[in-house]
């Protein structure tokens, strides 16, 4: 199939950036989108022209690198999806793709696709883990732990960090993804003893790191890959607050 | 962590929202329950007694203040919010956001609440004003007391037209700002239990509808004399 591509390009963080419009031919409907932007910057290339700077890792959906805002979707048209999972089976010969980055103050911009998200790495550092003592590996039943709480935290810990809830968010709230984070730990046991300060500190970094606040829109949970559920951020509301009350 | 953080932090001033905005829904219960006595048509003997009561009793008038403190401090957090969030993603998409969930009235509460906070104060002026400020209703016997005719204020205002049409609308964006708020505001308390939200999503859309039909229904049925 022949494509329109219209992608946001920008030098550096600093540069203002524009849209510039490709045309790519024979585009497999086997391909990965990925795969066809591996063939468009070839085609750049061999022009003699700048490539288009994406990120992307795995490849496989569970490295939450990629991250395009295709069409006015994170992740492109499917549900439950990463970039790097859609193929070009999605679209139709002489179709018109708008592809731009993340757009997020928290996410600036460092080359045309490529955003810094290490906003949400100083989150995870701020209260987003355990501490306990290395040594061998405990038994895995030493510790029961209800059926369904460790589904429940095991679904949260799926999130990988993409940033799509950010990029979905008309408030660019980071609330899904650190939800998912909060989730995860506190309904183990493990996770018990810093539950409250982690809270208090995670959501405090949020704020520092320039994200907007959570309204429920719940856009979030519409295009996160992973499926995250908006019932993560009731359970980081009500830890916050439970913490807020008690904590000394 | 200090009590200022809850003022202060994202999560915080959600949490001052929900809990303000929560007592203006038990309020507007209050309010529609009490307006309502307009149906009796008895000329309006038992909505201005209703009304007396409320004008006269201590408890009342200190919950009023703590009302206005609610609305005040509602609509300044709830600005604080639309602005704040407004600018955290300067540069905009090319191509608006379809995510295939999220509902216009949810993305539009700043809009909706806007819209809501311009009637109250066209419906302050109308009635509140009049009774606790100026002092300008007509008097009316009830019983052995001597109250403010506020029926009479009632029929007076709803004759025109415009200002019904505008009530109505009030009450359209009161109603699309409850739909998302008031199951908004329960899960900023921190309510994620499935059997709990099952029930709190539809108990929800049809409060909204009921609470803000009642409310339009008056003017209207004042303006086209279903009520004497």
């Amino acid at each position: 199939m022949n494509l329109t591509l219209k992608v946001w390009r920008q030098k550096n963080s600093s540069d203002k950036g524009h849209f510039e419009t490709y045309q790519v031919k024979d585009i497999s409907s086997e391909m990965s989108f990925l795969e066809m932007f591996d063939v468009l910057n070839e085609q750049l290339i061999k022009e003699g022209k700048e490539p288009i700077a994406f990120d992307h890792d795995c490849r496989e959906g569970i490295c939450g690198m990629c991250s395009m805002y295709i069409n006015g979707r994170p992740h492109g048209p499917w549900h439950a999806n990463t970039t790097c999972q859609l193929h070009m089976r999605a679209y139709k010969d002489g179709d018109t793709i708008v592809v731009e980055p993340w757009r997020a103050n928290a996410f600036p911009v460092i080359k045309d696709l490529v955003v810094d998200r290490n906003a949400f790495d100083r989150i995870v550092q701020a209260g987003g883990f355990i501490s306990v003592n290395t040594g061998n590996a405990v038994d895995a039943n030493a510790l029961p732990i209800e059926k369904h709480k460790a589904d429940e935290s095991f679904a949260a810990a799926a999130c990988i960090g993409c940033g799509a809830c950010v990029a979905a968010c008309k408030n660019s709230s980071a609330m899904l993804f650190m939800s998912a984070k909060v989730s995860h730990l506190a309904l183990l046991p493990q996770g018990d003893p810093e539950r409250k300060n982690r809270v208090l500190n995670m959501v405090a970094q949020m704020d520092k790191e320039n994200f907007g606040s959570c309204t429920f829109t719940q856009a979030c949970e519409a295009v996160c890959p992973k499926e995250i559920k908006v019932t993560n951020i009731s359970r980081l509301n009500g830890e916050y607050l439970n913490a807020a009350f008690t904590e000394q | 962590m200090k009590w200022i953080d809850l003022f202060t932090s994202s999560v915080g001033k959600k949490f001052i929202m929900g809990l303000t905005g929560i007592s203006l829904i038990a309020f507007l219960i209050v309010h529609a329950g009490l307006n309502a006595c307009i149906w009796a048509n008895d000329n309006g003997e038992m909505f201005n007694t209703a009304a007396y009561f409320m004008g006269h009793t201590v408890v009342i008038r200190i919950a009023e203040i703590g009302l206005f403190a609610g609305i005040l401090l509602h609509i300044v957090q709830g600005l604080v919010l639309v602005f704040q969030n407004q600018r955290k993603r300067t540069v905009k998409y090319a191509v608006p956001i379809k995510d295939g969930k999220s509902k216009w009235y949810s993305r539009s509460m700043g809009l909706l609440g806007t819209l809501v906070l311009l009637f109250l104060v066209m419906h302050i002026a109308h009635f509140w004003v009049p009774s606790r400020i100026t002092h300008t209703l007509d008097e009316v016997q009830l019983g052995l007391k001597t109250g403010e005719n506020l029926y009479a204020r009632m029929l007076d205002v709803f004759q025109s037209p415009l200002v019904v049409i505008l009530y109505v609308l009030g009450c359209i964006s009161l109603c699309y700002h409850l739909m998302h708020g008031f199951q908004s505001a329960f899960r900023t308390f921190g309510v994620r239990n499935d059997r709990y939200l099952s029930i709190l999503t539809p108990v929800g859309v049809w409060f909204s509808i009921i609470i803000c039909a009642t409310f339009a229904m008056m003017p209207i049925s004042m303006y086209l004399g279903w009520v004497n």
